[in-house]
């Protein structure tokens, strides 16, 4: 009897029960024996983000960069993202092992950053983009995220904290009210310790088939 | 089937019912329409940065990366969740002939809702976000949306299994499908993803089927429950075939839940995942084809109806939009076409037509239908109601067609290594001002309707006693005038 009663309750809850195994338990188990690899020089790849890195991917999260730039390179033949140098292969599971949570993105209003530190190692270049990305890119609409750095005039003090390696020479077209240097804060140079991190670089074998 | 019945016990049933449902409804469709107004205002803000990064450009709080989850997140449960939750407890109050079960708890139950809403969208713009698409709102937020949801499904269960006739329309079994579902999707989704169950590509996964579901398992079916209650309703004839409404109700529940790893298509998945996706998501034209068949066929004759009824152009707008975003949405779901409008607009723009161009709508028919019967009163202005109506109308349809124009150009220039970035953003900055004029054009319908909603749940001492209809000519000013002399 209880059971004709709740006959469209259970078999509403039995195609959900089933999503659930299927998408969502089946896949993780497919992943469960990843191990990092090791390269030549000794270290491992994938590592775990720590420190700097880490700090560096909480600011990425908590300004939302994944609404525009994806994290992941498709496949050579499949679209253009290979010969568009944003990787020099294609993504595969393993390289996300570490990854929580995870930031693969479904937009490119960017371009993808799964290697942005491999194509793009320059820390200048990063401050100076993430300060006003229409001094490296112009036309680009990114917004500024000039709050990651402090603002210096000519003969102003260095920040507490900062070293003279630190600070950034904005080029003379974009200078504006007197600001002419850069620092970035903590933040700043936190994001693009772990901008210049993003590397898929190293040849996993599953990659290559 | 008890909605389109007739009899003459039941009309005092009805008025008990609505009278029981008044209060609730009322407080959560209120909220629907303040968090509507809150989310197409995030929306705009969002919107205008794209094409202007300078607007508000040094308030950290309001940068795009914060903003713009805002919008969509007070969009889905803001006004997703609350005009969802009114349209189900009194449809199936309706429908069930039963009274509202506890009342002031449903009433607190709303409220705690809307603080827990406020509350994770202030998180996300302090930068507190969770980075998991969708479910962006700080974990310390969620009791306060999922406890007062517990309520209403008790609510709606004990209805059920307290109704009336032991018949049961074809909205209710959506009704019950939704309280069944969303429970278990947001619970799995929030365990593999911010309670971290899994990591990396499998939490992919888990995030991309319930940023799908969230859609499909849960504004879907209250959209289609809102529309086959509505449509023979309103123009006084049974549902076009019972048969296909079960073949749609179930197509649609087995189906739909798989076609959410088709957002990772050309990602890093093993294949087979991708695979089921694409399945699922052609799977969907068996129900979407059904449903439509049995929406439009019932429709068939009574067009003229639309001249008149306000309910019923919202509704068949929603269920054509249905059909329509449906069809593209499979189709959306092939490789090749991924290859194309995949990390471009097109996907905003697929959104926006199923959201504002389907649910939206269907969630609109719903409120004008009942909250004359719930307030006593009949809305007060017919030039607001068509204001609204040809404001949500032409703001989707420019919104769609210019997102989705843009987002296969940029996809195609996209695949093309020769056309520089650059160009590609220089490209579609054209199209982001169209996307800025249709949202405001969208807020302008939404403000409109607010106002006509503010009057009908004010105590007035006038009643109009007819039903205000699109050809009503009929407004605020004349009840006023009349209330004076009156009072002279």
């Amino acid at each position: 009897m209880l059971l004709k009663k709740l006959g469209l309750s259970l078999g509403v809850f039995l195609t959900i029960a089933a999503s659930v195994t299927g998408l969502v338990i089946i896949p993780n188990w497919q992943f469960q024996g990843h191990q990092p690899m090791r390269k030549a020089d000794g270290t491992q790849y994938p590592l775990p983000y720590f420190g700097e890195q880490a700090k560096g991917r909480a600011v990425y999260i908590d300004q939302g960069c994944i609404y525009c730039h994806s994290q992941q390179v498709r496949m050579k033949g499949y679209g253009a993202d290979i010969r568009r140098n944003w990787g020099t292969r294609r993504s595969v599971p393993r390289d996300y092992m570490y990854h929580r949570p995870h930031q693969l993105g479904t937009m490119r209003t960017g371009p993808d950053l799964a290697s942005i530190g491999h194509r793009q190692p320059s820390a200048t270049w990063h401050a100076l983009h993430l300060y006003d990305p229409r001094i490296t890119s112009p036309g680009s609409n990114m917004p500024r995220f000039n709050y990651l750095f402090t603002e210096m005039r000519d003969g102003d003090a260095l920040p507490v904290g900062a070293f003279p390696g630190d600070v950034i020479k904005i080029p003379p077209q974009f200078q504006n009210s007197g600001i002419t240097q850069l620092v970035p804060n903590e933040r700043g140079k936190a994001l693009i310790e772990y901008l210049k991190a993003l590397n898929q670089s190293f040849p996993l074998p599953e990659a290559q088939q | 089937m008890s909605a389109t019945s007739d009899s003459r016990g039941e009309v005092v049933s009805r008025i008990e019912v609505d009278r029981s449902a008044e209060w609730v409804v009322t407080v959560y469709w209120a909220s629907a329409l303040l968090w509507l107004t809150v989310a197409t205002l995030a929306g705009l803000i969002s919107s205008i940065k794209l094409h202007s990064p300078g607007f508000l450009g040094n308030i950290e709080w309001l940068t795009f990366g914060r903003i713009r989850p805002v919008h969509w997140d007070t969009a889905v449960y803001g006004f997703g969740g609350t005009a969802a939750s009114g349209t189900l407890l009194w449809l199936q109050a309706r429908l069930c002939q039963t009274r509202i079960p506890f009342p002031t708890l449903l009433i607190a139950g709303g409220v705690v809702f809307n603080v827990g809403i406020l509350l994770g969208s202030i998180g996300v713009l302090m930068g507190k976000s969770t980075g998991v698409e969708t479910l962006e709102f700080p974990l310390w937020a969620m009791p306060l949306l999922v406890i007062p949801y517990v309520f209403i499904v008790i609510a709606n269960f004990k209805m059920y299994f307290n109704r009336r006739n032991a018949h049961t329309y074809v909205s209710q079994w959506y009704l019950m499908a939704v309280t069944i579902w969303f429970p278990v999707l947001v619970l799995s989704a929030e365990a593999c993803t911010n309670l971290g169950a899994v990591d990396g590509v499998a939490q992919a996964i888990a995030n991309w089927w319930y940023g799908h579901n969230v859609v499909g398992l849960f504004a879907t079916p209250t959209g289609i429950a809102a529309a086959y209650y509505l449509i023979p309703k309103v123009i006084g004839k049974p549902v076009h075939s019972y048969h296909l409404s079960l073949l749609g109700f179930w197509s649609n529940a087995i189906f739909y839940n798989w076609a959410g790893t088709h957002h990772l298509t050309g990602g890093p998945l093993p294949a087979w995942t991708i695979t089921i996706g694409v399945v699922g998501s052609m799977m969907m034209f068996i129900p979407v084809i059904t449903i439509g068949i049995n929406h439009h066929m019932t429709m068939v004759g009574s067009f003229h109806h639309l001249k008149t009824s306000p309910t019923l152009r919202f509704a068949v707008m929603g269920s054509m939009v249905y059909t329509l975003s449906s069809f593209q949405g499979a189709l959306e779901s092939l490789r090749s076409h991924q290859e194309i409008t995949h990390f471009t607009h097109y996907t905003i723009g697929h959104v926006h037509f199923g959201m504002y161009g389907f649910f939206a709508p269907l969630m609109f028919a719903m409120m004008y239908y009942a909250m004359p019967r719930l307030t006593g009163n009949e809305w007060i202005s017919a030039r607001l109601i068509r204001i609204h109506f040809w404001c949500t109308l032409g703001g989707m349809l420019l919104y769609t067609l210019a997102m989705c124009y843009a987002g296969i150009r940029q996809g195609l220039m996209m695949n093309d290594p020769t056309v520089p970035f650059l160009n590609i953003v220089k490209f579609t900055i054209p199209y982001l001002w169209i996307r800025t004029a249709a949202g405001l054009i969208l807020l302008a319908g939404t403000v409109a309707f607010l106002i006509n909603f503010w009057r009908i749940v004010q105590p007035h001492r006038l009643r109009f006693v007819t039903p205000t209809l699109m050809t009503t000519e009929r407004d605020y000013d004349m009840l006023l005038k009349k209330e004076k002399e009156l009072s002279q």
